[in-house]
């Protein structure tokens, strides 16, 4: 490990978004050989960071130094020449172009005369990059026939593929099996001592201290200060991050368990879905566990009524429905919140207000068709007070706030429709632990309440601290049911994996 | 402070650039700042900005309509015909709106059933409904439409002409519905993300028809303000109106891209078109200028805007 002189230094770095001080004088140091973790709570500036050292944004003032001189990085080929790659929360694949064409995409390489680009060699050349990171696929493969864990893995190639001296990477593993985590730990440890750079962003304090070196906490856009993992405990780690003890992480809470809300009987959809039964009962919250692909969401979004039925019945409160739109699963009391909240969840260009009341809208409606504002604005304060969300107002931007932030406004929507059955998909993805806890704490007062929740979840301690009950899915049915007692990591991987009792 | 300044300067650039035109315009020439000049202006983006303003709710919701100048021209001539046949204006009306009606709801269910892009259904129904125009005028203007009809483009109320009284209603339903109800509200949601929008229990189907059978009828209107006006049903009407009212959204702000607009920026940006075209009349410019003038002008206003982001 090199330690003399850093890689990179960032100091006092600021930036600025209309409204928000996303980072106030940040510092920043990485050395080669070395895997740094970036900490921090959602909203405390480390993918702004990121995105700066990257060239996807400007910063306001401070600098930047690599390998001893300082840089100007203007965009995002500023940034490659100097060595920069980064790998994004949210994955900028193109969906229509197939898997060598995207990592490859704008460094492609062609004939000087013909123009001609070298397919066959950037095709092998993909292939050796993918299977260094344990993924062997047809690179002829279109991007969009790819699930999120796959996409994730060709963007960590198309990083590679660049030469990179400092890869960051922003929550790399949370579309990730723990099979395919632990093949990108290798990978990443194989980097490492090639002598590169790691800067390594996740929420995920178990994996921080598995495979990082450093760690640097960020909180509320500031410079915390910076441990060397041996050096501390994870307790400390997350007040550091916090700023305050936080007690329990995975808050349980026994409610008395009632009638069935929800029964699905014999639900098939396609190949994805098949014959699926089981029941939500009033006051629990049942976890959906299962490697990707298992058919989970499709099982949920089935329910909900955007995938069509080929076969099965539906009950809410004891009687048939008829579900044909997620219009109709909302009228009889079923909610889904989406695994994919900037695709199907948020409507970026409107105000944290009118994406909060999008479902609920007739409720503010008065004569002559229209919205009342003045309540409308009443419920939107009640919530941004409940779920403490960070908005400087509800009239602001929703893309301007941090996904944690974002993902509360979601949730906020579902919530005042007061539903009897909420589908939650992945709720905490890509959220720090702070708003993770609060999430849990809104799921247990729904729950107390005697609504049914069922979470999809890939986040093992997740599913084992909440959920009063288990699914176990595999290859789109239903392998296994386990209650909370029963439950562990290994029984639901045996389930997950098919091993069937 | 400054950067205070600077955001409100964009928000209001359509209104700014609207001002500075007139000012503009007025100081090279004096016959500009003239009440009868300002209602032959209005008079004549009238029907432009009706058409537009229909546009408007088509584009923000991602979509686009090309058959708005056929329909002008088909329900224009279905009255025309009516008055003929009949002699009641108030039949011809009717029915030249209801015309507009139909063609929008096929438009809209081909769009959203269908499932086929809006730019391919409108520019077929483009191309099949001039055609009906032709078949059902045989090919030439259809003439002496009577008095009480030729009142419609050509008389005033409350001292203004009547196509501008139409405009005006027109705008302020529009605005209401846009802003106001849960409808408009909807309208915004499906063209900032139509996954999100659906997913979120909006019926996205209907809300799709309807814009196109708004955008419809406000063709159809415009078909009845110009027949009027003229004094005869022409086979040529509307004749390129498609592209003047995506002009006039375009350089009022409306993002094509859809989630993003308003019928106010569209008023402004048919104005912004109505004034250049007048002022460029009063100074003698050759009309063939104007349209010279006018694509540099839709340029201009989508660089402000791409600027601002």
């Amino acid at each position: 490990m090199a330690k003399i002189t850093p890689l990179l230094q960032m100091k006092n770095v600021s930036k600025y978004f209309p409204g928000v001080k996303a980072l106030e004088d940040v510092k920043l140091e990485a050395y080669s050989g070395e895997v740094l973790a970036l900490l921090g709570e959602n909203g405390a500036g480390k993918s702004t960071l990121m995105k700066i050292l990257s060239g996807v944004y400007n910063k306001d003032s401070g600098s930047i130094i690599i390998q001893g001189s300082e840089v100007d990085i203007k965009g995002i080929k500023d940034a490659e020449k100097h060595g920069i790659a980064i790998i994004h929360q949210e994955l900028s694949l193109l969906p229509n172009l197939c898997i060598w064409e995207n990592i490859f995409l704008g460094n492609e390489e062609f004939n000087g005369i013909t123009r001609r680009i070298n397919k066959k060699t950037l095709k092998e050349k993909s292939e050796i990059l993918l299977k260094d990171i344990g993924f062997s696929i047809d690179v002829d493969t279109l991007v969009k026939d790819l699930n999120v864990g796959e996409k994730q893995l060709v963007e960590i190639a198309k990083a590679l593929s660049k030469n990179s001296k400092i890869i960051i990477m922003d929550e790399p593993t949370t579309a990730l099996t723990d099979v395919e985590t632990d093949n990108l730990f290798k990978v990443i440890t194989k980097l490492k001592n090639q002598n590169m750079s790691i800067v390594y962003i996740s929420h995920r304090i178990n994996e921080i201290f598995q495979i990082c070196d450093r760690i640097t906490v960020l909180r509320d856009g500031k410079y915390i200060g910076e441990v060397m993992t041996t050096d501390i405990t994870k307790d400390d780690l997350i007040s550091m991050m916090v700023g305050r003890k936080l007690e329990e992480q995975f808050p349980y809470k026994k409610s008395p368990k009632g009638h069935t809300i929800l029964k699905v009987e014999n639900l098939s959809f396609s190949e994805k879905v098949r014959n699926i039964s089981f029941e939500a009962k009033s006051g629990e919250i049942l976890g959906v566990s299962g490697l990707m692909g298992s058919g989970r969401t499709e099982m949920a979004k089935t329910i909900f009524g955007e995938y069509k039925k080929s076969s099965g019945k539906t009950f809410v409160d004891g009687e048939e429905v008829n579900i044909n739109s997620p219009k109709d699963a909302i009228e009889k009391g079923i909610c889904y919140l989406s695994e994919d909240r900037k695709k199907e969840g948020l409507i970026l260009g409107m105000s944290v207000g009118s994406n909060m009341t999008l479902a609920n809208l007739k409720k503010y409606e008065n004569g002559a068709k229209r919205i009342d504002k003045v309540e409308e604005s009443k419920s939107v304060q009640e919530y941004i007070k409940k779920l403490s969300i960070k908005t400087p107002s509800a009239q602001q931007l929703i893309k301007y706030l941090s996904g944690g932030n974002q993902q509360k406004v979601i949730l906020a929507k579902w919530i005042m429709l007061a539903p009897k059955v909420l589908i939650i998909d992945e709720p905490t993805r890509g959220i720090d632990v702070g708003a993770k806890k609060e999430i849990y704490d809104v799921l247990n007062e729904l729950k107390a309440t005697g609504k049914a929740i069922i979470m999809i979840s890939s986040d093992m301690p997740e599913i084992l601290g909440i959920c009063d009950r288990i699914l176990i899915m595999h290859e789109g049915e239903i392998s296994g049911i386990l209650s909370k007692e029963e439950a562990s990591q290994e029984a639901i991987m045996k389930y997950a994996v098919g091993i069937k009792n | 402070m400054k950067n205070n300044l600077k955001n409100v300067v964009l928000k209001y650039k359509s209104l700014i650039g609207l001002l500075i035109l007139c000012m503009v315009i007025s100081f090279i020439t004096p016959r500009f700042l003239t009440i009868p000049n300002f209602k032959n202006v209005f008079t004549q983006v009238s029907v432009n900005a009706v058409i537009a303003i229909g546009m408007t709710f088509v584009i923000l919701t991602g979509g686009i309509d090309l058959s708005v100048g056929s329909i002008l021209a088909v329900s224009g001539a279905a009255a025309a015909i009516i008055i003929k046949s009949t002699g009641n204006v108030v039949l011809a009306i009717i029915v030249a709106l209801a015309i507009g009606c139909v063609i929008g709801l096929i438009n809209g269910l081909l769009i959203s059933k269908g499932r086929i892009q809006a730019f391919i259904v409108t520019l077929a129904t483009m191309t099949i409904f001039r055609g009906v125009t032709y078949v059902y005028t045989n090919g030439t203007p259809i003439s002496g439409l009577g008095q009480s009809f030729s009142a419609i483009g050509n008389k005033m109320i409350l001292g203004l002409p009547i196509p501008v009284v139409f405009l005006v209603i027109v705008f302020v339903i529009a605005i209401y519905v846009l802003s106001q109800t849960r409808y408009g509200r909807y309208v915004y949601a499906l063209g900032g993300n139509e996954d999100s929008a659906r997913l979120s229990g909006i019926n996205t189907d209907k809300i799709k028809t309807l814009v196109y059978v708004i955008s419809g009828a406000a063709a159809a209107l415009s078909g009845i303000i110009v027949t009027s006006r003229i004094g005869s049903a022409s086979p040529n009407a509307g004749v390129g109106f498609e592209l003047d009212a995506i002009a006039a959204v375009v350089v009022g702000g409306t993002s094509l891209s859809g989630g993003e607009g308003s019928v106010v920026g569209t008023i402004i940006g048919a104005l912004i078109i109505g004034v250049l075209n007048n002022g460029l009349n009063l100074i003698n410019v050759s009309p063939f200028y104007q349209a010279i003038v006018k694509g540099l002008v839709i340029l201009l206003a989508v660089m402000v805007k791409k600027k601002n982001k």
